[in-house]
């Protein structure tokens, strides 16, 4: 592609922002993830990070973001999968993808009247002879909600790499003898793996960082390690530790991102022109 | 292609039924006469008259709205020149790490972004309201708009600039009559997910906003902490509506221009 010296100057508002917005909270935080409440230099918040406390806080968060990853790929695989045999399946994935455009805290805050003392869920066990139970505030409605809230993100991916499968290869994979497991394991699955992972990615971080549902619907019992960075920053106000928190959850992030990873041929070059 | 099994659509629609569940759930209950959403005693409209008598929710909304429209038509901008000059970098290995640092905002967690811009913010003296909201909404959805640009410009046969200066056009012209009406889907798109980026944001704004100033996630948050209030049901039935109106629009727009003269069934 031709180059033009002149076009420069329209990277400038752009420079502007990676330069402000990208590089410099990025840094920012972590230098002031090396001050104490009173502003002195210290290594006390790495140290701190490294007490039983953050150190359990992170397995839970592990344990929490895991799950809902794991559930959210069980439900959103067969979805996507089944999406792609429907006749109007763009009409159909959009229909998945609307609820995720329904505000978070509105869908969220359903959930508190579902999962109530008295709300339908308990009516229902109610039928079947039981008496009411607690459900809200619970570990099982932090996963139920934040999978609920994560399965089109988890979809949409997965039905993106299953829409470019060749259906030929499915066919030659039939005709060739194999049976539908094997088929899905060693032809569909390894071909959508990049979609598997794009979903893992698009889910397993933010729910690391998940705070509003831990707050509405676990009740404080669940704390992840955005729980624990919201609560340094906005109401303890030490944002030494808050950002010491900030930048593991930047590192894990980055290892996340690198596991995760696809070696996407190309895909940001420019083409052969 | 084989017909979907009665069981592959009942999983469907479960998956569907359970997606949409809470959202009508909501909005029954939104007609509730009774205060709580378990009995529905009767029918009225009482919580809507209440959220358009509210004023300080409507002052909230329309906030909402001002930020979304105005961080996504800047965004949008910003993200579009800077999409134009990334595809002209000569230098490769400069225009990838530009990349990667664009892709940054997308993946970080949204606390991450909240909080390190707290701490700008408070460094470089900007006052926490509506200019920090908005400054970080744009923040937010330019990668997302140069993602969305970004392929539209590859696509496009550089033969095509070349035609349009040798028959003797200027850079502006080659600009606005040639790229960028060839980028224009990209463009909608970007300034689109721009708009949905900013309305649906919690996180970010939770923490950059000060005391005076709300937008309706965060409003919403507060209100559902301090318990069940009808209003928000009524709100979510408002906003469910527009949306569905939003998304069929975009949705009959984008159809459009795929296939121009309507259903063309593909045998």
């Amino acid at each position: 592609m031709q180059t033009k010296n002149t076009k420069r100057f329209y990277l400038i508002p752009y420079f502007v922002w990676i330069v402000l917005f990208v590089i410099a909270p990025i840094a920012l935080i972590t230098y002031y993830s090396f001050f104490d409440l009173s502003g002195n230099f210290t290594l006390d918040n790495y140290k701190n990070f490294f007490t039983s406390v953050y150190l359990k806080l992170t397995l839970s968060s592990f344990w929490y973001a895991f799950l809902i990853t794991l559930f959210s790929l069980f439900v959103a695989y067969p979805t996507a999968y089944l999406l792609t045999k429907t006749r109007h399946k763009q009409l159909w994935l959009l229909l998945i993808i609307i609820p995720s455009w329904i505000n978070l805290l509105l869908k969220t805050y359903a959930f508190i009247g579902i999962f109530g003392l008295y709300g339908p869920v308990n009516a229902f066990l109610n039928v079947f002879g039981m008496k009411e139970t607690q459900i809200l505030f619970t570990d099982f409605s932090f996963i139920f909600v934040s999978v609920y809230i994560f399965i089109p993100f988890m979809i949409l991916p997965i039905f993106n790499s299953l829409d470019k499968l060749n259906p030929s290869l499915i066919d030659a994979s039939r005709d060739l003898g194999a049976s539908s497991w094997t088929t899905f394991s060693k032809v569909i699955f390894p071909l959508t793996v990049n979609g598997v992972k794009a979903g893992i990615q698009a889910v397993f971080i933010p729910s690391l960082s998940l705070f509003m549902i831990t707050r509405l619907i676990a009740g404080n019992k669940v704390i992840t390690l955005g729980t624990a960075i919201e609560q340094q920053f906005l109401v303890t106000q030490n944002w030494g530790m808050g950002s010491t928190i900030a930048v593991f959850l930047i590192i894990f992030m980055v290892i996340i991102m690198i596991i995760t990873g696809q070696r996407d041929k190309g895909a940001t070059s420019n083409g052969k022109n | 292609m084989e017909k979907t099994s009665r069981t592959a659509k009942l999983y469907l629609a479960l998956v569907f039924v359970i997606l949409y569940a809470p959202i009508f759930y909501l909005i029954f209950y939104s007609f509730n006469s009774g205060g709580s959403m378990n009995d529905f005693e009767s029918f009225t409209l009482e919580h809507y008259a209440a959220v358009f008598s509210d004023t300080r929710l409507m002052m909230i909304l329309i906030n909402t709205v001002i930020v979304a429209l105005l961080s996504a038509l800047l965004s949008t901008i910003i993200g579009v020149f800077g999409s134009l000059g990334i595809v002209y970098m000569r230098n490769k290995s400069l225009r990838n790490s530009i990349l990667s640092l664009n892709n940054v905002l997308i993946v970080s967690p949204d606390v991450v972004i909240g909080a390190s811009f707290l701490i700008l913010f408070t460094m470089i003296g900007v006052k926490l309201g509506f200019a920090s909201v908005l400054i970080s909404h744009i923040a937010f959805s330019i990668p997302i708009v140069v993602l969305m640009v970004l392929p539209k410009l590859q696509e496009m046969n550089s033969s095509l600039i070349d035609a349009a200066a040798d028959l003797g056009a200027t850079k502006r012209d080659i600009l606005t009559r040639v790229i960028i009406p060839f980028i224009k889907p990209g463009i909608f798109a970007g300034f689109f997910l721009a708009l949905t980026y900013s309305l649906d944001d919690f996180a970010v704004t939770f923490f950059v906003t000060g005391n005076g100033f709300s937008t309706l996630s965060v409003e919403i948050y507060s209100m559902a902490r301090a318990g069940i209030t009808l209003t928000i049901n009524a709100l979510s039935g408002i906003i469910f509506i527009v949306t569905l109106v939003l998304v069929v629009g975009y949705y009959f727009i984008s159809q459009r221009g795929k296939n121009p003269i309507g259903m063309g069934v593909r045998k």
